[in-house]
């Protein structure tokens, strides 16, 4: 249980916070959006990683081998992530959308810029 | 046949008549009559599958393994007394808005776009539905991301009356994806330790591992707090609990208006159950409670958000916007009610879940009837109104008296058991944060009231006439069943003494 061999878990996490710093801090919706595509990708990684059986291998279950029924990853995990990645594109999806909607309204995909012209319209 | 799946069937309906509105372009007209239709069978759904529930033995419920594979392994979808009657709630909404928003939807959205949009609607509500009916904890992320999706769609699709609803929308969809990835990481954790998706499976093997705590041997408890961390911020971003409810506003205020009743009445009630359902069903109240501060930290940001929420209401112009902060201070009943976790407070929560969707539903729907005759809805264009549109007026203040909690209204039942329950635990502070939010709910209900019967109208030539019958049908459906509540409660009182039982708390 040492801290490298968990190392999968901080390369998801790490990944979660390198998405979730451009959502914060950068002013460019279309960054924005990338970073919460890569914020949900970190979190697939990371439950892929709470199905990894050491030593197992692929779930293709075949008998005559004489294989120890529990060395096999847990491919429930993983079904979850192909739903969550189909999320996760519609998400992008519906975000890119909204944004383009933006710049034709707006002209411009900077939220200061969008900023200043809301403040401009109110007075 | 058709009985043993009601569970299922108040999803897949509205789902597959979703798909079939999308074709309806070339038959203007048919979408609203379907989707209306449509969301009366589901009420009619969901009102059986309440009256079933409550004809089982106490703390029974109805479950309903997903194309028959065996629970846990497969989705369980389970149906109690909590969100049997959450489901009425939503599906009751949801009818009483559609019959009447028509004219206010044909209004606001370009006649092109008009069938995409019931399209959408009902995915919306087959989203909001599901996280109600579902038993199995991935399957309420991925319906809570089906119902944050539409919700995305739907108000950004006011951007025809205030390009602001774009920016709106892009602010919901950041904050919203955050806190859905959130509880997705929550339920990842959850998982870790227990090997199970099914909320009552995992329920169990937390016991289990809760009791090997007491005994010293402290197995996964890292784990299981790091998910309880996850989870709640993400149902906080979800169900707009100040501090985090900075999508709220803008998102209601810049919706088309039937978009904003819905929500309001809706998806928050929504955001709150699960909340619910994963503090006390899963996570078990001794840990969330006990163990770990929940009913403090709930505490605090509830009061936080009565105080504050009204405080900002009372400063706005555009009345929408004020329902807005209203609502954040009206979730923050519902917060407190659950801070307090004791029987009194939790019914308080859940009774305030009913009798708020009902109130702020019929408020929402008539600043749709102010926005259809007047084009908006600032202090400006109700000014005067008093005498030219009566009823639609009339049943503004009869809302506004139910957030103030006036007796008679049912906001005045919620906050009476709330205040029983503040007493009961001796949480002082929360009972003055309920009577100062209703004080200052009296502050920004009058204004506006004080603007509709006290001024001229700004434009006395102008001719107005009262809402649409059908905007104002549906308008007094809703404020009747506030004000009918607010009087005879004993079937609000019963349904959510039965929820609180289906909790796991004893009354």
């Amino acid at each position: 249980m040492s801290l490298g061999g968990h190392y999968n878990y901080w390369i998801a996490i790490l990944l979660m916070m390198i998405g979730l710093y451009p959502v914060i801090a950068k002013p460019n919706l279309i960054k924005k959006i990338l970073g919460l595509s890569l914020f949900q990708t970190g979190i697939f990684l990371f439950y892929i990683s709470v199905g990894k059986v050491f030593g197992g291998t692929a779930p293709i279950y075949f008998e005559p081998a004489g294989r120890d029924p529990a060395m096999y990853t847990n491919s429930i995990p993983t079904a979850l992530i192909l739903t969550g990645i189909v999320v996760s594109v519609s998400t992008t999806a519906v975000a890119l959308a909204i944004a383009v909607s933006i710049k034709r309204a707006y002209g411009t995909v900077e939220m200061y810029d969008i900023e200043n012209a809301d403040r401009d319209d109110q007075e | 046949m058709i009985r043993n799946n009601l569970p299922v069937l108040v999803i897949i309906i509205p789902l597959l008549a979703g798909l079939v509105t999308s074709f309806s372009r070339r038959l203007p007209g048919f979408a609203w009559a379907w989707v209306t239709a449509v969301t009366w069978v589901v009420f009619a759904i969901a009102v059986a599958l309440l009256r079933e529930v409550l004809g089982l033995p106490t703390g029974g419920h109805i479950s309903y393994p997903m194309g028959s594979w065996t629970v846990p392994w497969g989705i369980e979808y389970r149906v109690d007394a909590l969100n049997g009657f959450v489901l009425v709630i939503v599906a009751g909404i949801a009818a009483v808005v559609t019959s009447g928003a028509r004219l206010s939807i044909e209004a606001e959205i370009p006649a092109d776009r008009q069938h995409l949009f019931y399209s959408v609607w009902l995915l919306c509500i087959t989203g909001l539905l599901g996280i109600t009916v579902t038993g199995d904890a991935f399957n309420v992320y991925v319906l809570l991301e089906i119902a944050s999706l539409a919700t995305y769609t739907l108000v950004a699709m006011g951007k025809d009356r205030s390009r602001r609803a774009l920016t709106a929308s892009m602010n919901y969809v950041v904050l919203g994806t955050i806190g859905a990835s959130f509880i997705l990481i929550g339920i990842g954790y959850l998982y870790m330790v227990s090997g199970t998706l099914n909320m009552a499976d995992i329920a169990e093997h937390l016991r289990v591992l809760q009791s090997a705590w007491q005994q010293g041997d402290m197995t996964y408890r890292r784990t299981v707090v790091t998910a309880f961390a996850f989870l709640m911020t993400g149902f906080a971003i979800k169900l707009a609990l100040f501090p985090v409810h900075s999508w709220l506003p803008d998102a209601y205020t810049y919706a088309p208006s039937p978009v904003s009743a819905l929500l309001a009445a809706t998806a928050t009630k929504v955001g709150a159950y699960i909340t619910f359902r994963f503090l006390f069903t899963v996570l078990g109240a001794s840990f969330s409670f006990n163990v770990m501060p929940a009913g403090v930290i709930i505490l605090i940001c509830g009061v936080a958000a009565v105080l504050a929420g009204s405080w900002i209401a009372m400063r706005q112009s555009n009345i929408k916007r004020m329902l807005a902060y209203s609502s954040v201070a009206q979730i923050g009943y519902i917060a407190i009610g659950l801070g307090l976790a004791n029987p009194t407070g939790l019914q308080g929560s859940i009774v305030h879940l009913f009798n708020h969707a009902v109130t702020k539903g019929g408020l929402f729907l008539a600043l749709a009837g102010v926005s259809f005759r007047r084009g908006g809805v600032t202090l400006r264009h109700v000014q005067g109104m008093g005498r030219r549109m009566p009823l639609t007026m009339a049943a503004f203040v009869a809302g506004g008296m139910g957030l103030i909690g006036v007796p008679l209204t049912s906001g005045f039942i919620s906050k009476w058991y709330l205040l029983s329950g503040a007493i009961d635990k001796a949480s002082y502070a929360s009972a003055v944060a309920l009577i100062l939010g209703s004080l200052l709910a009296v502050g920004y209900v009058w204004r506006v009231v004080e603007v509709i019967y006290f001024r001229p109208p700004a434009d006395p030539a102008e001719d107005v006439r009262e809402a649409p019958a059908s905007i104002l049908i549906a308008t007094w459906v809703l404020i009747g069943a506030s004000l009918f509540f607010g009087v005879n409660a004993t079937l609000t009182a019963r349904l959510s003494a039965a929820a609180v039982r289906a909790l796991g708390v004893l009354p």
